[in-house]
This record gives C-alpha cells, structure tokens and sequence, in this order.
C-alpha cells in the first residue's frame, strides 16, 4: 500500500469505504505530515484536535456504511473562509485572534460531506497578491525548488493552499479567486485548481475582497479530486444573492475522456509580448495533445484582453476600498486606540493592514471619488461588459478556451516586490475570466527549463464546469504530469 | 407665504425629505427583529453587525411596502431598481457603508394633493422614493471617556421620500407632512410616530423675491421631530435669511440643526470631513426587478386612500368637503364616522357629532380616536336614541357627557337615570295645564298678542318634566291650549 499521504481523494475514499485504513490513521498520516513540513509556512492555524475528532466521528459512520462522499478526507482550509470557533484572519493583522461565531457556507458544505479539517492556510493578505508575500503571518514557500536552489513564491494568493496540496501535507483545499488566486498558484505548484462560474459557490462567510469577482473553489492533486470537492462545495445558498439557483451536476462523470470534435479556441491576444518561449511551447504542445485526441483547434479573438488588467485594478480595488471599511477597531479584531474617533480609525487601519492592502484601498477609495467616478470605475464597468462579450462572441466558434494559465513559472521570493505592475501581470491570463465570470481551470502540463511545473489554463461558458473536467481529464491524461516536488 | 422684506416681497421656496420607517418585523437584509425599544444590541444579527463575509439579503416584505406606498402616491414603481453603497466612516455605521438607492429608485415621480384653507387645492410633486438602511445609534453620555454604541437600529428599513420644491409656505409644508403621514397609515407602510423617530424630516428652506423664477442657496435643517417644529423652523430660516439677504449677505449652503428650546436654527459644528460619499452599485445585490404582476396584485390590494375616501364621503353622506377632509385625515376617525353613520338617515347629524362633541370631548381628555371611552356604537346608539324620539337632542348631549365619563353605553344611561322622553300627551297636557294656572298673567299677556312669550311657555313646560316632554309635542298642545 502506498504511503497514505500521497493517495488521491479517490483512492482515499476507496480505502477508507473498504476498511483498509482508518479515517483516524489517515488524519494522524496528515498530522504528522504537517509537522514535518513546517517550513513552508503553509498553515497559519493548524487544528489537529478537530480533525482527530471529526475522523472519529467519520470512521462511526464508515463502519455502519453511512459514510457521505467526502468522509473522512482531510482537508485544508484557506483563511479567508470563517471557520466556528477557529481564528480566521484573511492574512491580516486587523483580524487577528478574530474566531467567527459562524461558518462559511463553502466549508460547512464539506463538512456536511464528511471532510475533516487540518488547519487555516496561509494566503496574501485579504487575497491581494500572487506570490503569497503580503501575508502578515510570513511568506509562504513553495516546495518546488529552482535548479539553484532559491526557495520561491507558490503563487497568491491561496498559496498556503497550493503548496500545501503540492506538499502532499493535506489531501486538498479550498482557495479563492479573484483575478487567478487559484488557478496561478496551481499553475506554480503543480497542481490543479478549478475557479468554478461566478455564483455557482457560496460567497456567504469568506472575507470580501472584491465581491463581483470573488468566487470559491477546490485545490487538488487531479482533475478528478477538483471533481469531487467541487461537487460537495457548490450549490445555490440563498444567504448569497448572487449565488445562482441551478442544480450542480456530477462533474466526475462528465470526466468521460472524449473529446471528439470538441471545438477548442486558442485566443490570438493572448501571445503577449515577452512570454517566455518555453510557455509558448508548452501552449503549443497542449494544442498538440487536444488535437491528437480528436479535438479541433481554432483560433478566436478576444479584442479587449489588453484592457482586462487595468479595467481589473479599478474595480477589484474599488470594492476591496468598500468591503474593508469595516475593519475600523469597534466590532472585532484589531483595535488601537486614539484620542478620537478618528484617531483610533487612522490607527487601527494603519497598524492593521500591509502595504499592499492600503494601497489597493487607495486606489479604490481614488477611482471612486467624486470626479474620478466616471472617467475610471464607470469606464471600467463599460470595458467588463466588452470583455464579457467577447467571450460570448468566442462562444460561438468554440467550446473551451485553451491558453497558458500564466506567463512564467514561480519566482524567487524578494523577487519582483520592489514592482507592484509586474507582479499584476501574473494574472494576465486569468484576470479575464474573472471579469467575465466564467468559469477557469490550471492543469499541470509540464515542466520548465528550470524544472519548476507549469499550468495550462481552460476556460468554459458559464456554469459549464463539466466541459472543464472532461477537457482538463484529456489533457492530464495527454501530459501525465507525475514529477513531485524535490524529487 | 410671502414676507415683507425691507427691498420687497420674498417667496419661500421648501422641499422635504422625510425618512418613514417601515413598518415590518425584520430589517431590510437581515432577519433581525426591527421592533421599536428592545435591550440595547438585542436585536442585532452578523449582518447588522457586518461580521466579516456576511452579505445582505433583501427583505421581500419591505418591498412590497415600498411599492404600496409608491402606488400610494401615484408614482411610477420602477421594474429595475438598483442598491448603491454611499461609503462614509462612523461608529454607528459597521458597513462602513450605508446600503441606499442612489441612481435608480424603486420608485419616482409621484403626488401629493393638499387641502389648504379656503377650499384650495395645493399639489406638491413628490420626486422619489427610495429604500435605505437606518444606521445604528451612538451613545455620548453614558461614560466620560467613550461613547456607547446600539445597532438595534442599524440596518433597520427606511422609505426615504423627496418633495419636489414646491412647498411655499410653512402652513403648506404641515399639510404635505400631515397628508403624507396619513397616506403611509392608510396602508400601514409606515406608523409615521415622529417622536419615537419612526418618521423624520429634513427641509431645504430657500428664499427668492417674488417674481423670480431661480431658486436661492437653500439649507437644509436636519431632523425636526414634529410637524409644528418643522413648521416653525421653515418660518424662522426663511426670515432669517430675508435678512440675511436684505443686509447684504449671501447664503451659504450649509446643514442647519433646528433648536427647540430657543426656537432658532443653527449652523451645525463646522464639519470635519468634505463628505463624498463614492457611491457604487452594491456588488453584493443583484438589481432589484420587480414582477409587474405583483405591482398589480399590491395594486389591487390597496385600501381606500384619503383623497378617495373624502370624495365617497361627500358624495354618499353628502357631507361638506371640509368636514369630511376633517374625518379622512386619520383612518381610524374616518371608520369610526362610517360606523356611526351607517345606514342613519341623516348622516350629516352624525358627522356633526363625530366631529363636534366627540372630538371636542376628546381634545378635552387629550386622548385619540382609538382611545376614545364611547366607541362607535355606543355613540350610534345614542343617535338612534334620538331619532326614535326616545330622547330630545338636548337630553343626548347630557347623556354623552355621562358616556364619555363612564364609557356606559347610551340605551343604559337613560334607563337608569329615568330620562326617556315623555310622548304620552296625557302627562304633556296634565303639565301645560299646571303651569297655565300658575301663570295667569302671562297667559293673559300672551292672548292679548304678547306672542314671543310662547318660547317661555315652552320652557316651563319642559322645566316641569324634566327636559324629558318631547318638544314637537309640546309645542303642538302648548300652541292648541294657549290659544284656546
């Protein structure tokens, strides 16, 4: 049998329904697995106690053959979901010692499938980066190391929750995605990760960041584990306005591994000036693989995508300016205190936040000002609405998007943090489809010069996540992406 | 209202926005109760308190209040409404936003018509409606060094409605206040209690010589906690800046606070921040779309209004137009005149009596309709009383005295006391008879043309039987015997 730790969530769910091992063992194999790799910084709370206890409680139902579909699995949670009675910070200081009264409606469902619970993952501050270096609890690093051996970035920003999954130190995670927080940090670490359509998670009980934009989803080893959690976290909640009330299908059987005369496009605006050849390389080669296996290719266009950045840092910034104005000292977490009202404001929120979240809450608070109004955010809604369109005009030469999930492989940590512009273009390939709210997955493709992994993105028509996993399944087939971290 | 200035005559040019509570158990995205009083943060849910990835849910009911009250008005309720967020710090507000709707109301357009002295009719615009959350409340006086903070109230529905600046005179802006009032009772959309601050009221006061047709630099006086301040503080802003003007100063546009106890309106303290308040459409809430058939089903659904009402009152009762103005402006003296008045021959004389001895009894105790010690019953009773002769009108009006003290019903008090009418014409002519003889003279004078005695004859007569002789029948003997 092989090691516990380094089976997938349907292997577990196999072993664990057959008795071969408990789900008790299989939480202690997680336990120790994390303690060994504390130096990736990848928890910011890690809650042994509670998975023993739930695994308890699993094994019970495992033995009387109730067992739900996530029974026993042990998972990681990003710290931007509010999880009962266990600190939850977002990566800031300003939530510190912050334990919410309530769960997040995304982790209660896995729970509700029998998930048991590791810890909180490491994440940039209030999801605002992609190199998991604005966390006020430290970086996190990537167990995949460059040929010289620098430790760098897994990405942002769940990147407690990639390098976690990649580590094999939790069966799998939950991130969220903004402008690519999921899908980026994939790509870095190896690992697939699926931003399901805007609305089809719950957003009630994760930390806003930017609320039009935020959307929750799995982090896992495969297609198929994403498959699985993404079935048990999905659903319409009626706490969340904008969760959409459509019924969630088995995206395990739509992993069928046929894609005859399936239409792929490639987006010529996506060959931006600069991409590394090997990027191009490995885009090309998953053009190859699709092709040989009965899809066709056929080139689109998506005209707006060179506004998809700048129209993403007025809006996400503008929200964010919104959502973290109550952060003020009165309620909960952080507070300091000042000779009035506004001193304690000015305090709280200065001591509170890092440099990045302040800064994007300045150019919020600027975009949406008087005079400003018009000439950026409205400007910015106008341009979402263009880029929106031209996926539905995409839609009607193909079925899927294939392009690389991101124009590098994962960089040093210290490097690119003096140039706030280039870290933003990290997200260049994925930032689009978070304004359209479609929905996006990075399976690990191959590998760089240096030996780092890299991701190859897909994105769907709305609330068609099934395409997604049939597709993503061929191509991980196709690449058979089997290297290991420090291998 | 024109005022004489120094220079000429000056206008008054007003627009009021009124916050009306409304009337629902739970707040406008949460379940959290929104009654009135409660323990401090007792009545406050994650959402009120904006607890980190709380969202807000629109309250179904509230809407539909909002359109009853839109449809109310005769407004348009709009299909595609939109929530903003108007971003400002403080720490009542936990959001750090106040959910509102800035440029897409659920409802525009509407108005108002007023009754004004004299039999005119003043119409008033009404510009929107729009539904926003109420903030929290904070605390300055309960601790030297802090400040308390309640968020029973936030988060808590409120209408915010807006006049077109067509109100010119302060008499004007109570009748608009009063109308309004009764129309958000009418449809229980609004319970409209200024004291307990369920219904408020700002007013942009601005001047302008008549003839003008530009609007002067108005100010906004802020949060008047009665009709009769607000219509002192019109008055007194708009002299104020008469004189302002006529001394050769300007307006600035500035938020004034009214100050009951001097009776003057105040610049309020200088203000720290340059309020902009960055909306944007609230990302967290879809546009609000309305299905048009339940605009229609509210539509049918709607209770008689007080416009409507009067006309029907004047019309089926034949009542005077200002008397039934004075019955419609409270539902619940307008029921309590239909069920006096209900199938009655005359239901003039029960409007008469709803709006003279009742109501005047009632000013008297300072108790309202629904608290009146004689309900409507007992006062129909007391009419039917009359008009089946078993009382005289002068013996009602004793008889509604004890009703009021005792809240006794009218068919009681007459049979305990003894005071039904005497008809029986025997008992009638045994007491003309007893006075003639005591009056020889007079009788005398009276025969001999004296006939403005016969009122006194009368009297007497109905002296002699305690006021209880029916006086028809009395006048008749009296008019046989005396001239006999």
């Amino acid at each position: 049998m092989a090691d516990l730790v380094d089976m997938t969530i349907a292997q577990l769910r196999d072993g664990l329904k057959a008795g071969r091992f408990s789900a008790i063992e299989l939480a202690k194999a997680y336990i120790a697995a994390i303690e060994k790799n504390r130096g990736l910084n990848a928890f910011v709370v890690e809650t042994p106690d509670m998975a023993l206890t739930q695994a308890a409680v699993s094994d019970q139902r495992l033995q009387k053959g109730e067992g739900r579909p996530l029974e026993g699995i042990p998972l990681g949670i990003k710290d931007l979901f509010c999880t009962r009675g266990v600190q939850t910070t977002a990566g800031s200081h300003i939530l510190e010692g912050f334990k919410p009264p309530y769960e997040s409606t995304v982790s209660q469902n896995l729970f509700d499938a029998g998930a048991t619970m590791l810890g909180k993952l490491n994440m940039d501050e209030f999801a605002m980066g992609s190199a998991n270096i604005t966390s006020h609890f430290g970086p996190v690093k990537n167990p995949w190391k460059r040929k010289d051996g620098k430790d760098l970035v897994p990405g942002g920003s769940s990147g407690g929750s990639a390098a976690a999954v990649a580590a094999h130190i939790v069966a799998a995670a939950t991130g969220t995605d903004t402008g690519g927080s999921i899908r980026q940090p994939a790509s870095f670490t190896g690992i697939v990760g699926i931003k399901p359509t805007y609305g089809r998670c719950s957003r009630w009980g994760i930390v806003a960041f930017a609320s039009s934009l935020d959307q929750a989803g799995p982090m896992a080893r495969d297609v198929r584990d994403a498959a699985i959690l993404l079935k048990a976290m999905a659903g319409h909640d009626p706490k969340d306005s904008t969760s959409v009330p459509a019924p969630v299908p088995n995206y395990e059987a739509a992993m069928t591994g046929n894609v005859k005369g399936l239409k792929f496009g490639i987006p010529k605006e996506y060959r931006v000036d600069g991409m590394p050849a090997e990027i191009e390389k490995l885009w090309q080669q998953g053009i190859d693989w699709l092709k040989a296996a009965g899809a066709e290719p056929v080139e689109i266009s998506l005209p707006h995508t060179k506004y998809a950045l700048p129209t993403y840092y007025i809006i996400a910034p503008a929200e964010a300016s919104s959502n973290l104005a109550r952060y003020d000292g009165v309620r909960y977490g952080l507070r300091v205190p000042g000779k009035s009202l506004d001193e304690m404001y000015e305090n709280t929120r200065a001591e509170g936040f890092g440099a990045e979240v302040r800064r994007r809450i300045l150019i919020g608070t600027y975009v949406l000002s008087a005079g400003y109004y018009d000439a950026y955010y409205l400007k910015a809604q106008r341009v979402r609405t263009l880029i929106f369109n031209d996926f539905r005009e995409a839609w009607k030469k193909c079925d899927v998007v294939l392009t690389p999930t991101a124009p590098s492989a994962a960089f040093g940590i210290g490097e690119k943090e003096d140039d706030p512009i280039g870290m933003y273009l990290n997200d260049v390939f994925t930032v689009p489809v978070n304004l359209a709210g479609l929905p996006g997955m990075s399976v690990p493709a191959g590998l760089s010069g240096e030996g780092l992994p890299l991701g190859l993105q897909l994105i769907g028509k709305p609330f068609d996540e099934e395409t997604l996993f049939r597709v993503g399944g061929v191509l991980e087939t196709a690449a058979n992406f089997t290297a290991r971290p420090g291998a | 209202m024109i005022i004489e200035g120094k220079t000429g005559k000056w206008e008054i040019v007003v627009g009021l926005e009124v916050h009306a509570q409304v009337v629902s158990k739970a707040k406008l995205f949460s379940g959290a109760s929104a009654t009135y009083g409660g323990d401090p943060n007792g009545q406050v849910s994650f959402v009120d308190a904006a607890f980190p990835g709380m969202l807000p849910v629109i309250n179904g009911f509230v809407v539909e209040q909002a359109i009853k009250t839109g449809l109310g008005i005769e407004a348009t309720v709009n299909e595609v409404s939109v929530f903003d967020r108007k971003n400002y710090f403080y720490a009542d507000l936990p959001q750090g936003y106040q959910i509102s709707q800035f440029t897409r109301p659920i409802v525009t357009g509407g108005k108002l018509e007023l009754d004004m002295p004299g039999g005119v009719t003043k119409t008033v615009g009404v510009t929107r409606l729009h539904l926003e959350q109420d903030a929290g409340k904070s605390m300055h006086d309960q601790s030297p060094t802090k400040s308390y903070i309640d968020l029973n109230r936030s988060g808590v529905a409120l209408m915010e409605i807006v006049s077109e600046p067509d109100i010119r005179s302060p008499e004007e802006a109570g009748a608009y206040l009063k109308k309004l009032r009764a129309i958000l009772r009418y449809l229980g959309t609004c319970d409209g209690n200024m004291e307990e601050g369920s219904m408020r009221c700002d007013a942009n006061v601005s001047v302008r010589k008549v003839g003008e047709t530009k609007f002067g630099t108005r100010n906004e006086i802020k949060n008047v906690n009665s009709i009769r301040f607000v219509m002192q503080a019109i008055e007194y802003e708009a002299t104020r800046q008469v004189e302002e003007l006529e001394n050769g100063g300007t307006i600035v546009q500035e938020t004034r606070l009214w100050d009951t106890s001097k009776g003057v309106t105040r610049p309020m303290r200088s203000k720290e921040h340059a309020h902009d308040y960055r909306y944007f459409p609230d990302p967290d809430l879809l546009p609000l779309v309305l299905d048009p058939k339940v605009i229609a089903r509210i539509k049918a659904e709607m209770p008689e209004l007080p416009d409507a009402k009067k006309a029907r009152f004047v019309s089926q009762y034949k009542l005077s137009p200002y008397d039934a103005s004075v019955l419609v402006a409270e539902q619940e003296q307008a029921d309590f005149f239909e069920t006096v008045a209900k199938g009655r021959k005359d239901p003039k004389l029960a409007a008469n009596w709803v709006i003279v001895e009742l109501f005047g009894a009632l000013n008297k105790k300072g108790v309202d309709v629904a608290n009146s010690p004689v309900s409507a019953k007992n006062l129909a009773g007391l009419l039917d009383l009359m008009e089946n002769d078993t009382i005289s009108g002068r013996i009602a009006k004793d008889v509604f005295q004890i009703m009021v003290e005792t809240g006794q019903d009218a068919a009681t008090i007459v049979k305990e006391k003894g005071l039904t009418q005497v008809t029986d014409t025997g008992a009638i002519d045994a007491a003309i008879a007893k006075v003639m003889a005591e009056n020889e003279a007079k009788v005398a004078e009276y025969r001999a043309g004296k006939v403005t005695l016969f009122g006194w004859f009368v009297g007497q007569v109905m002296k002699g039987t305690g006021g209880k002789a029916n006086p028809a029948k009395v006048n008749e003997i009296l008019k046989a015997k005396l001239g006999g």
